[in-house]
């Protein structure tokens, strides 16, 4: 049996590539009709991929045709952006990209539920039979493997989720945390959200025009302040988020140092997201303060992903051993061969796998 | 016989040790439960050892420096083990392993395990001084621990420059709250330490107890600071350091001025 991997990615194809070849509902069933015992089909928004397994090779110009939304002129030429990868190699790819090592953003976790859902789909039209089952179980398994044993999936690579990691690391469980969210841009919106998400219940917003801030403020299940108030509010609140359009800084050592004066031992963070800044740098040497402005946190972001990069080799010697494991003893295969005899025999026994 | 199960006992901290400078070499600091599961180890055989001692010697084990530094390490390990899983601090047995290790094997290769040629009569109340002082020793240890962690964190956080161990540690006011509840612990059983040193029935040297006291009131102002918001976290933190340094040094003097006074 012929198992197989033919599909290409952002690392071979630009997105007007990967949607013309992007499949479509008759996928499967073209699929199987060209030849493939099992065929899978895994598209996301920077992959589309069909893992398959044959009796006979069935040809990589045979799944592009599968593949194309339309036959055109263009076919030929596009065909060179197509990858294939069979048997062990096929696995390897398959639990790399379930491992996030052939994403995008080295370590995204999305692959993984996409993949799942992939198989899910398959497997309840039929179209995954054992040895499908067998490799993306495998993959599965590989890809949990990676993600406790080393630190591929840590840190976030987005300015408004390290914005978050980061008020956790302060403040621990953000529930009866405190956020003033100063001046409603887009980009505090979207923070404010993600600390919503993570438990924050007790949000205020302040902005210059009150709607705006009352509008926020119903987004976001807070409330609208006054934007006269808001040194007022600096003294109780634990997190701020700060991105008005002023032109001179709005927080400076000066007059935060009496707002602090009466919470010695509980730390105030600030997210400064404005450009120009709203908060004196100077601020981040005062104790108890941490500032974060926009390139602090973008580089944080990057610091992650560097992070992410360094496990690369951890987990690709995770992969190796699961490859080397699912191929190589030559278990897996024998057993996917006696199911699918047994399968034959009575195909009931699919949904037992 | 027994400095073979003390040897063990270092093995199992020298192996929380190595693997803690592998995964921080690796880049990949994981606290997992090895550590937890090599200081318990560890400290399985330490407290055989202590047993067999105490027995040989019909009284606590701290007639000695070996012995007194052997007890501080059992301590140490002790409280780690009783709050390393109570306040999610299981790192912290990463940063415990190489202090209990290296005050181990100071202990095991300096000749300081001197035997006395007279058995030294037992006195439950200088025992019960020793003992309670050590397990204060214990907390203020993991205090101090706890406090280079909190430190560590807020540089980091401080200078923009997360790295692996950063996301491994606990969120910064966890790591305060158990700080202050190791600095609480500690200055209580201290306190009774130093209190009941007045019914020893033995006259003390007077550096001692003015030492001694003034590592007391040098904890009783850390708490007082705290309690009254007067220090900032991160000098709480600095100073847990300061406090226990003062404290080790003390400990050094009076049994080695005790060792002095009892050579013939």
């Amino acid at each position: 049996m012929n198992l197989f991997c033919v599909g290409l990615s952002h690392h071979t194809a630009n997105v007007e590539t990967r949607e013309r070849f992007s499949g479509h509902a008759q996928t499967d069933c073209i699929l199987r009709g060209a030849g493939c015992t099992e065929a899978l089909l895994l598209t996301t928004c920077n992959r589309v991929e069909v893992y398959g397994a044959a009796a006979a090779r069935v040809s990589t110009e045979e799944i592009i045709r599968c593949l194309a939304r339309q036959i055109d002129q263009q076919l030929c030429q596009d065909a060179s952006a197509f990858y294939r990868y069979e048997d062990a190699e096929c696995g390897r790819h398959l639990f790399r990209v379930t491992c996030g090592l052939d994403s995008m953003v080295v370590g995204e976790t999305e692959i993984f539920g996409q993949a799942k859902k992939a198989y899910e789909s398959a497997r309840a039209s039929g179209a995954a039979g054992p040895y499908l089952h067998r490799l993306f179980q495998r993959a599965f398994r590989a890809a949990k493997q990676v993600r406790t044993q080393t630190d591929i999936t840590r840190g976030s690579v987005s300015v408004g989720s390290v914005a978050v990691d980061l008020a956790e690391k302060i403040f621990g469980h953000l529930s009866g945390r405190k956020v003033l969210v100063l001046g409603a841009g887009e980009t505090s919106e979207r923070t404010a959200r993600a600390l919503v998400s993570r438990g924050v219940s007790d949000l205020r917003v302040s902005n210059r025009s009150m709607d705006r801030a009352a509008e926020l403020a119903r987004l976001v299940a807070g409330r609208a302040i006054c934007f006269d108030e808001w040194p007022e509010q600096c003294r109780e609140i634990d997190i701020l988020i700060t991105s008005t359009s002023s032109e001179a800084p709005l927080l400076t050592p000066e007059n935060l140092a009496p707002m602090l004066r009466d919470r010695i031992d509980r730390p105030v963070f600030i997210i400064d997201i404005a450009v120009p800044r709203d908060v004196d740098p100077s601020v981040n040497e005062m104790e108890g303060v941490y500032l974060y402005d926009i390139d602090s946190l973008q580089s944080v972001a990057q610091q992650s992903l560097a992070l992410r990069r360094q496990q690369i080799a951890a987990a690709e010697a995770i992969i190796a051993e699961h490859v080397a494991d699912f191929w190589e003893s030559g278990t897996a295969r024998r057993c996917a061969d006696s199911t699918h005899s047994a399968m034959r025999e009575s195909p009931l026994r699919v949904t037992e796998l | 016989m027994d400095r073979y199960l003390l040897i063990v006992s270092s093995v199992c901290f020298l192996a929380a040790l190595v693997r803690t400078i592998a995964a921080l070499r690796a880049g990949v600091f994981r606290p997992g439960r090895f550590n937890f599961l090599a200081v318990g180890l560890g400290f399985i055989f330490q407290t055989a050892f202590l047993s067999i001692r105490g027995r040989a010697l019909g009284r606590c084990p701290i007639t000695n420096l070996f012995e007194v530094f052997i007890f501080l390490a059992w301590s140490i390990a002790l409280i780690y083990m009783l709050i390393g899983p109570a306040y999610r601090l299981s790192l912290m047995g990463a940063f415990t392993a190489p202090l209990v290790f290296l005050i181990q094997t100071f202990a095991l290769l300096a000749p300081i395990d001197v035997r006395h040629a007279v058995k030294l009569p037992a006195n439950p109340w200088l025992e019960f001084h020793a003992s309670m002082s050590l397990v204060a020793y214990g907390a203020f240890a993991l205090a101090c621990i706890a406090g280079v962690m909190y430190l560590v964190q807020e540089r980091q956080l401080k200078t923009h420059q997360l790295r692996s161990i950063f996301y491994h540690l606990p969120p910064l006011t966890d790591l305060f709250a158990a700080i202050t509840r190791l600095l609480w612990w500690g200055f209580a059983l201290y306190t009774l330490g130093l209190a009941s040193g007045f019914f020893i029935g033995e006259p003390l040297p007077r550096v001692q107890v003015v030492c001694a006291f003034g590592v007391w009131l040098l904890y009783a102002a850390i708490l007082q600071g705290r309690h009254f918001r007067q220090l900032a976290p991160r000098r709480v933190a600095a100073l847990c350091i300061v406090g226990f340094s003062a404290a080790l040094t003390l400990l050094w003097g009076i049994t080695f001025t005790a060792q002095m006074h009892s050579l013939p």
